[in-house]
């Protein structure tokens, strides 16, 4: 998987869980709480649809790894290379 | 048929705040059952039919109203949880509301879904106090009113620390504690924050269909997500072992296992289905703690036109009460008519080409249970229609005046709930709509795998209710993996 394909999941997830905010410009080296209104419990909503969805854990020592979507994509690619790897 | 005998987590009662709860819950994969003891869905805000007419209750407007682009408000983290989209729920908006006090409402504060009229009408009303307004409302803006650990204060302290006008005061109060106090005279600071919130800062809508199209919705996600629930049948008592909740012993006699129970028809009415799991004989047994003191009739008058005919369609919410007191109180009688709430469920802006097609005039005044708990079918049919004339007089006061001959004319059919009404189809203990004074804002328990959320859980109103049900679901269950 690619970091930018990683970035669109992590965007589709977003995409669901805040319909009211608008995705088209979020810088990927600027942390998404400021530049979208997330609160915790949609970081939380982060976590568990990447589990939900991808069967990806994100522990929670490691919640600051999703701060950007660059830190994102640097903490997430690996995981998910790691699951395909497995299949 | 739903036959599964184990579920991740049993949820009792389907009502906002359970509902909520599951639908968080089915949607991250647990295998979820609501038990719900009545037919329909809703708990505290639901509806009934009489002659294929149907009646609202609990709701007369829901609370928390922000616009499309608002966000961070308890309306819009809860849509965002729920995954609803706002024009699922197509909430229309109050006209106008009022506070009305005086034996004719002659000091009246109007607010609107737009806080500066309310600012406004304190300024031009009580100018020696519009400073301390501010300082007030500038204090609760910044007030963190979702913290699950905030230490308690006296509400009624914090606002004589900014406002010296007990008028002003008491006209605050007022909404603030009947939209959701179930303690009397004093509210706890964080309580009164969420609810102020939730009136002024934001604000009264509803659906154009009621109460009725927010549980559909409601229950068409939990479906969606794949949450079961059984109907018609309540649990009648929870097995424990090793302060754990083990299993629970429905209605019909059958046993459902659980690995987490949450709870959401209230502290002390759970507490009793522990003991009775624990082998109490009955309730009576060992009388419930900290059943709440404040219950309510309402009545219902159904018109065959707009209230407007009357000259009733500017206000949606009244809030009155006849003298500089507000008594917030247990009743030391059947009911106090001193004070009340009218909603005319007509008077939101459903839109130029849309209304209600008939009229509804409802009144809201205090009512004490044990007045009406015990009383023979005879006279308790008697004592409402007594009240319910009494109750009603009471309102049109603060109303413009009606002759009582074209009031009855016009009036379809009438209706009234009492206390003795909430307790038969909710099951709250003395007829408590807002459930016990002493809340756990942390919905813990005696038992580590038993929770509760809802009224006693304590966020208030029908938007606090359903995040009651989310943050505990959250908290307890889906933050531990």
């Amino acid at each position: 998987m690619t970091k930018d394909e990683c970035k669109k999941l992590v965007l589709d997830i977003i995409a669901d869980i805040a319909p009211d905010e608008d995705l088209s410009n979020v810088k990927p080296d600027v942390r998404l709480r400021d530049q979208l209104q997330l609160d915790s419990m949609d970081f939380l909503d982060i976590v568990m649809e990447l589990r939900k969805r991808h069967s990806i854990e994100v522990p929670e020592k490691d919640y600051i790894q999703l701060a950007s979507l660059d830190s994102c994509a640097d903490y997430l690619t690996p995981k998910f290379d790691a699951l395909a790897g497995k299949s | 048929m739903n036959t599964r005998t184990h579920y991740d987590v049993a949820i009792i009662g389907a009502g906002m705040s359970g509902l909520a709860a599951g639908i968080r819950l089915a949607h991250f994969g647990k295998r979820v059952c609501i038990f719900e003891r009545h037919n329909v869905a809703g708990g505290l805000n639901s509806f009934y039919s009489i002659d294929g007419r149907k009646f609202d209750v609990g709701l007369h407007a829901m609370t928390n109203f922000v616009r499309p682009g608002v966000k961070g408000t308890p309306l819009t983290k809860l849509l965002r949880q729920l995954r609803i989209d706002r024009d699922e729920l197509a909430l229309c908006e109050q006209k106008q509301s009022r506070i009305a006090f005086g034996p004719r409402g002659e000091t009246s504060l109007r607010f609107t879904n737009d806080f500066a009229v309310l600012t406004a009408e304190v300024a031009e009303k009580f100018p020696m106090q519009i400073d301390g307004f501010r300082r007030l409302v500038a204090i609760m803006r910044a007030y963190d009113d979702v913290s699950l650990d905030a230490q308690p204060e006296s509400a009624r302290a914090v606002v004589r620390s900014h406002l010296t006008d007990p008028l002003l005061e008491e006209m605050l109060f007022c909404p603030v504690m009947y939209y959701g106090s179930a303690s009397e005279h004093d509210m706890e600071f964080g309580q009164f924050v969420i609810m102020f919130k939730a009136l002024f800062l934001e604000g009264f809508s509803r659906p154009f269909e009621g109460v009725r199209l927010v549980i559909r919705v409601l229950l068409e996600k939990y479906r969606a997500a794949g949450g079961e629930r059984r109907m018609k049948c309540g649990v009648q008592r929870i097995i424990t072992e090793a302060e754990r909740a083990t299993a629970l012993v429905l209605d019909d006699g059958t046993e459902v296992t659980a690995d987490h129970v949450i709870s959401s028809i209230g502290a002390p009415e759970t507490e009793i289905l522990v003991q009775l799991g624990r082998g109490a004989n009955s309730a009576a047994d060992k009388p419930p703690a900290n059943v709440g003191q404040l219950s309510f009739v309402e009545t219902i008058t159904v018109l065959n036109g707009q209230p407007a005919n009357f000259g009733w369609g500017g206000d949606t919410i009244i809030f009155f009460n006849d003298s500089p007191h507000f008594h917030y109180e247990r009743c030391t009688g059947q009911v106090d008519t001193r004070s009340g709430v009218i909603c005319f469920p007509n008077n939101f802006d459903f839109g130029p080409k849309r209304s209600l097609s008939e009229g509804i005039f409802r009144v809201t005044c205090l009512a004490d249970y044990a007045h009406w708990a015990n009383l023979s079918e005879d006279h308790y049919r008697a004592d409402k229609l007594r009240w319910f004339t009494a109750v009603q007089r009471s309102a049109r006061r603060f109303l413009p005046a009606v002759d009582d001959a074209a009031l009855a004319a016009a009036t379809l059919t009438t209706d009234m709930f009492t206390p003795r009404t909430i307790t038969k189809f909710t099951g709250h203990f003395g007829g408590a709509i807002y459930g016990s004074p002493i809340k756990h804002r942390q919905g813990r328990t005696a038992l580590s795998n038993l929770y509760l959320c809802g009224t006693d859980q304590g966020f208030l109103g029908i938007v606090g209710a359903m995040l009651s049900g989310i943050s505990m679901a959250n908290y307890h269950i889906l933050q531990k993996g």
